[in-house]
């Protein structure tokens, strides 16, 4: 029946077969998207050099490089290594973690809208966090406890509120947004009664911001995505196959409903902890996985180019905070911006259509 | 590869009660699928067979009763485990923005692959096989946005074959398919039939039920009002019992099978009668 097999298919794009060890690894790899990906990561290396490079103290590209392999003066490696290192790490981490929750809930909502600052969590971060600056006030690691669990019990509002017979996209989405509303309302009300003081750093942690992160809040970051990420890319194959459609998906092998639940705990998780670290970065989770897909030119959301698209944008968002303005301001103000070009340009995309 | 011992078949339904939530949609069925038939379930809206072919699927669990699948219970089995034996063509498939219509296909061998087998050879060659089937090699590289309804409707099918598993389900294959393209899709069905798998499709129009399945499955109300070889079992009474529909019924003057003429409630009988004469005569002179 299959003798007259060619050795190829034609998927209208450009692919790359990988089969070793007599078949038992094999994969499909499309050449656009490791295009894309390596040139992604190179961009983001490149705006990381240039970070590690300016500050009040400049340094020469060719000393960062020195410091970063242990040699050159004292000095400039502790500017380089233990000051700006952790914090470009941070951004891009962050910003990577941010792009993949944002793919991962757009693909489960098949909606591009589908992005957790959407869909209330950044929201319910926030309150968690303004009840511990406002009612508890609490420090650093307090308010980014009540943000991780302001984020969570919000998730699992949106959820439980959302739920019919397993959690259908859309009204995923439109319970999110509604949740968001009435959250975004409190959280006026609560800054518009603390002290001005108060209000005054809890509307700027409200902001999202890289300022003050160093190996403290690396290391605990990167703990948890050593064990998300991989998780989450361990599902990325039952994640494409559930946006044929619920019914096509099951029918085709896929656990839809524990496929969703487990993927929503670990976008969940990639949300909270950025929001936890460095408060409600807007937008990044939203604009990166369309922005990936536009380059890669890809049928859905991706998680990996996705992800480094969201590191390469808020690397460059925090260089440009900290160095473009003469003052510095909060990253997520950046970002708020590429938020706002983003629809913009989607606005005058679709109307072209 | 027989099925049970007690020759009911590969797949078939045990006293099931299928229900969405408190809405009780069929009570105490018991239905099988003959092996390496063309069965087709026929009934008029709202009558449970789409929720049959739920139940036959595995998506839908019995509240009681059992599915079997090669005399075990469906839901002892795995999802993926089903899949490797049963493909199903849902009604609400949704193809992703931009995919193309290999990339499409290919979705249909998840059941066959693993987080370290993404792309074996197996699976480039039955995605190819199944393009071929269908006719649809030559939209390979083609978006699935930009194709007609029928191209589209034969891709979804590529998908299901290139699943390659010995049966078929199909829920409404044919509805927003014109006339040729729908006996152009009842034909592949057929040849896929004749090939060995076994096929079983919710179906709408009943006189392609009649012309193409070796088996008839007649609902109404959640129940079986009638099952057996179209020729034996599609009768005036039938139709009036399931549809509500009086009818005339005569040779399909093509396949010599069960051809059903709605009277309709406008036209007065003897009005009716004297034009279903002149249509024989017409059809005669052909």
């Amino acid at each position: 029946m299959r003798a007259a097999v060619s050795s190829h298919l034609n998927f209208g794009r450009s692919v790359h077969v990988v089969r070793v060890l007599r078949g038992r690894l094999s994969a499909l790899f499309d050449r656009l998207s490791i295009f894309i990906g390596l040139a992604l990561a190179v961009l983001a290396l490149g705006i990381a050099g240039l970070s590690l490079a300016s500050g009040k103290y400049p340094i020469a590209l060719a000393d960062v490089l020195g410091a970063l392999a242990g040699q050159g003066d004292d000095m400039v490696r502790m500017i380089v290594v233990e000051w700006r290192l952790p914090r470009v790490a941070l951004a891009f981490l962050l910003g990577g973690a941010l792009a993949m929750s944002g793919a991962i809930f757009q693909s489960l909502t098949r909606n591009p809208l589908g992005s957790p600052d959407i869909i209330g969590f950044s929201a319910g971060s926030y309150t968690g966090a303004l009840m511990v600056i406002l009612l508890l006030s609490g420090g650093y690691y307090e308010t980014a406890a009540g943000a991780l669990i302001g984020g969570i019990v919000t998730a699992i509002a949106v959820y439980l509120l959302a739920y019919r017979r397993g959690v259908q996209g859309f009204r995923l989405i439109v319970v999110g947004i509604g949740v968001a509303a009435m959250l975004s309302a409190f959280n006026a009300w609560m800054i518009r009664e603390a002290d001005l003081q108060v209000a005054m750093s809890a509307a700027i942690w409200g902001a999202g911001s890289l300022n003050g992160l160093g190996f403290e809040q690396l290391a605990p970051v990167a703990i948890v995505l050593c064990v998300v990420v991989p998780l989450t890319l361990f599902l990325a194959r039952p994640m494409r196959q559930l946006e044929i459609g619920d019914d096509a998906a099951r029918a085709s092998g896929v656990d839809a409903n524990r496929t969703r639940l487990l993927l929503m705990v670990l976008g969940v998780a990639l949300t909270a902890t950025v929001t936890a670290v460095a408060g409600p970065i807007s937008f990044i989770a939203l604009a990166a996985p369309q922005i990936a897909k536009r380059l890669t030119r890809a049928s859905g959301v991706t998680l990996i180019p996705s992800a480094l698209t969201g590191g390469l944008l808020l690397l460059a968002a925090d260089w440009t905070t900290q160095h473009a303005f003469g003052v510095q301001l909060p990253v997520g103000v950046m970002t708020v911006s590429i938020g706002g070009l983003y629809f913009i340009w989607l606005l005058i995309r679709e109307g072209h259509k | 590869m027989t099925g049970s011992q007690f020759g009911l078949g590969r797949l078939h339904a045990d006293n099931v009660t299928l229900r969405y939530d408190e809405r009780t949609i069929s009570r105490n069925l018991s239905v099988a699928v003959p092996d390496g038939s063309f069965t087709v379930i026929v009934g008029p809206n709202a009558c449970g067979k789409s929720t049959l072919l739920r139940a036959l699927s595995r998506l839908l669990v019995p509240a009681s009763g059992q599915v079997i699948l090669d005399s075990r219970s469906i839901s002892d089995l795995s999802a993926k485990d089903v899949a490797r034996r049963l493909g199903l063509l849902p009604q609400s498939s949704i193809a992703p923005e931009g995919i193309a219509v290999a990339d499409l296909v290919a979705r249909g061998r998840y059941p066959h692959q693993s987080f370290f087998r993404q792309w074996s050879k197996a699976d480039e060659e039955s995605v190819i096989a199944a393009m071929e089937a269908t006719r649809v090699t030559d939209l390979s590289g083609r978006l699935v946005d930009e194709l007609s309804g029928g191209q589209r409707q034969r891709v979804w099918i590529a998908m299901v074959l290139a699943q390659e598993t010995p049966i078929l389900l199909l829920d409404e294959p044919t509805t927003f398919l014109d006339i040729a393209h729908q006996i152009e899709l009842m034909d592949l069905l057929a040849e896929l039939n004749r090939q060995g798998r076994t096929i079983v499709a919710v179906l709408h129009d009943l006189n392609h039920a009649c012309r193409y399945a070796s088996h008839l499955i007649a609902m109404k109300d959640g129940a079986i009002v009638a099952e057996g070889n179209p020729s034996a079992i599609v009768t005036e009474r039938l139709v009036k019992d399931v549809f509500g529909l009086p009818s005339v019924i005569i040779p399909d003057p093509v396949s010599n099978t069960p051809l059903i003429v709605p009277k309709g409630r406008q036209v007065a009988p003897v009005v009716h009668l004297d034009t279903s004469a002149r249509a024989g005569k017409e059809r005669h002179r052909d």
